[in-house]
């Protein structure tokens, strides 16, 4: 990666980072109801992948631990914010919630909060851009653990069946809610589950951030060259909870450490103040501003955006309520 | 006026309408090389090539979910689900996925997709292939159900249901795919709203849609030559939304009701309509209304079990004379 598209992408990880415990502090003060699944020690997956793919122009899709992915595409971290408070100015208008965050304009196609439940859709939306005949890909960002559904081996197969433009990324944290890997999944390495359905699979150090965009830009550049899906497997670490009613006893304060030494935001920092891009003075700076940014700007506009109005409570639950189209009426047009 | 059959009538709506939109296409088991197993796709798969009529492996819920995904990107994907008990697998995914997408984007997203499937009991199909699963549907948010009871209305709402920007499940049946009757030549789109009255009368109302309405036509044929009674038919193609002002219409004028229905009584179609007429015309009652239904077992096997779990038109008739102190 160029020094800066990684000062570029250091800024941003920095930004994912104190967005999500700023979430965390909001909802202890019961601003944010719910659940909440914070990103904290994944970030190098979802930047690396996307700084490999193009963002705005590339479909993505994910599970319910989806603020990250959403502001990585171009969603404003202040409409993610209003979401999560439940705010009308929120991406979704305050229906959504945390685990529902969308931003069709940037093709953030959303956040779904069944495990699973996106990899089909993935592969729908890859069969839109093949009818369509278009040069954009599908990305479907998941957790290890959604490899365990039925539908994981479903859409494998028929992904590699019509060769559809699909990237599906696993995020492998080693933990589905409270089990670990080890204790509900036979394989533990999840690209070799991959090989049973003919598809190109790799795995890679998911905390450095250059070695992800490495890995990412071969299958990035696999699938838009029209050869089918790819499935790249990241090993990485989410240091909080699953979801806030987490109190992490299902895996030892030692492991944790251990993973914080390898953490990806100072990965990258200590690369770039290495190479002479950045001192440690300048990274501090990074953090106060934007934790400035988050409070002056993401929070304030939350906290002062308006509630949906009651009235509105069934807005957006059918298309067509009350048009006079042919096909409710039967009149003719 | 062509006089055509339902699964023909079927297959003219995907076709017109594939031929008109390169963003229509078709998914499901055995509906290309094959034909589809009720022939509702047959020759669609030598016309529009296997990209556009997608013969699909044995993964109801995959399958299903790749079809709605699509769907979010403008493609209009007609799904047929060859069984609607195969259904149950892919329920997540019509649910959790097309249902809710559009409330809970705040509005960005549509899933503009077609579920088509069989239901109802045929001829000794055993529990696991006889479900009746409209009631299922019919309470989910963000979803429409119809469920066309003659080969017009098979045409109409498929042609209809494929141009709506909701989710719209199809509830077909076995036993209808061959039944015969008069489709009009030009493009025809059904209402995906409201219901039909297909025999005005003036004593009782009797409550049907897809199979049932043909036991209630039945049923008042007899009750007006061998009881003088005048009963009107009510057709309640769209199971969602129910039609409030037919039913209430309809009883307002006759003052009883009769719902007729293939499905099991619990959570069922009956009690949706019972519900919605004591909450719209409860005072113009003269009788309780009455519900006509299956038995709450699996459906079994063996043939005179199956009919006794099932009801048809002697079972309407029974109803009427119950609820007139005739029987």
């Amino acid at each position: 990666m160029k020094i800066e598209d990684k000062k570029r992408v250091l800024r941003e990880m920095v930004l994912h980072r104190r967005f999500e415990e700023r979430c965390y502090q909001a909802y202890i003060e019961r601003k944010i109801g719910g659940f909440l699944h914070l990103y904290p020690g994944q970030e190098a997956c979802c930047n690396g992948v996307m700084e490999a793919a193009r963002p705005g122009h590339d479909y993505v899709i994910t599970g319910y631990r989806d603020h990250v992915h959403a502001i990585k595409c171009g969603a404003d971290p202040k409409e993610v914010m209003a979401e999560l408070y439940g705010k009308e100015t929120g991406s979704s208008k305050g229906r959504g919630g945390s685990m529902h965050i969308f931003d069709t304009d940037k093709r953030f196609m959303g956040g779904y909060a069944l495990v699973g439940g996106p990899f089909p859709l993935a592969a729908g939306i890859a069969k839109a851009i093949q009818l369509k005949g278009g040069d954009e890909i599908s990305i479907c960002f998941l957790g290890d653990a959604a490899n365990n559904q039925g539908v994981f081996h479903e859409t494998l197969n028929m992904a590699a069946l019509w060769k559809l433009p699909v990237l599906f990324v696993c995020e492998n944290n080693l933990y589905g809610i409270g089990t670990s890997i080890e204790r509900s999944t036979a394989v533990v390495h999840q690209h070799k589950r991959v090989a049973a359905y003919n598809i190109p699979a790799d795995e890679c150090d998911g905390q450095d951030i250059e070695v992800v965009y490495e890995h990412a830009r071969k299958a990035v550049d696999h699938v838009r060259a029209g050869n089918g899906p790819y499935f790249l497997e990241l090993m990485t670490y989410r240091y909080r909870g699953h979801s806030m009613s987490d109190s992490r006893g299902y895996r030892s304060r030692e492991e944790e450490e251990l993973w914080k030494q390898r953490d990806p935001i100072f990965i990258l920092r200590d690369r770039l103040i290495k190479e002479g891009a950045l001192t440690m003075a300048e990274f501090e700076a990074l953090e106060k501003e934007t934790d400035a940014y988050i409070e002056n700007e993401v929070i304030r506009f939350a906290e002062e955006s308006p509630e949906p109005r009651i009235e509105d409570l069934e807005k957006y639950v059918l298309a067509e309520r009350d048009t006079q189209l042919p096909w409710l009426t039967g009149k003719a047009a | 006026m062509a006089n055509i059959m339902y699964w023909e009538a079927i297959q003219r709506a995907h076709d017109e309408e594939m031929a008109r939109d390169p963003l229509v296409i078709c998914m499901g088991e055995d509906i290309g090389v094959a034909g589809g197993t009720y022939k509702a796709t047959k020759g669609l798969y030598e016309k529009y090539g296997p990209l556009r009529v997608m013969d699909t492996p044995i993964s109801e819920g995959g399958f299903t979910g790749l079809g709605i995904g699509a769907s979010f990107l403008g493609v209009r994907p007609v799904i047929e689900i060859m069984s609607v008990n195969f259904a149950w697998l892919a329920m997540d995914q019509m649910f959790n996925s097309a249902a809710k997408v559009r409330y809970m984007s705040g509005g960005q997203l549509t899933a503009p997709c077609v579920f088509r499937s069989a239901g109802g009991a045929a001829h000794q199909l055993g529990a696991q292939h006889s479900a009746r699963m409209e009631k299922v549907f019919m309470g989910i948010a963000g979803l429409r159900v119809v469920t066309p009871s003659s080969p017009r209305q098979a045409y109409g709402l498929l042609k209809s249901a494929i141009r709506c920007d909701d989710p719209v499940f199809i509830n077909e049946h076995e036993l209808m795919y061959n039944m015969k009757g008069e489709v009009p030549d030009g493009e025809y789109f059904h209402p995906l709203e409201g219901s039909e009255i297909a025999r005005a009368g003036t004593d009782v109302t009797l409550f049907g849609y897809n199979v049932s309405v043909h036991w209630c036509l039945k049923a008042a044929e007899i009750l007006d030559k061998q009881y003088g009674i005048s009963a009107e038919v009510v057709d309640l193609y769209s199971l969602s939304p129910l039609d409030r002002e037919g039913i209430k219409k309809s009883v307002s004028k006759t003052h009883r009701a009769v719902i007729a229905e293939e499905d099991e009584a619990p959570v069922g179609v009956g009690s949706e309509v019972i519900a919605i007429i004591n909450e719209e015309c409860f005072f113009e009652l003269d009788a309780a209304p009455v519900r006509v239904h299956s038995a709450l077992v699996p459906q079994p096997y063996n043939h005179t079990l199956e009919k006794a779990a099932i009801p048809d038109h002697e079972d309407v008739v029974k109803a009427v004379l119950k609820l007139f102190g005739k029987a």
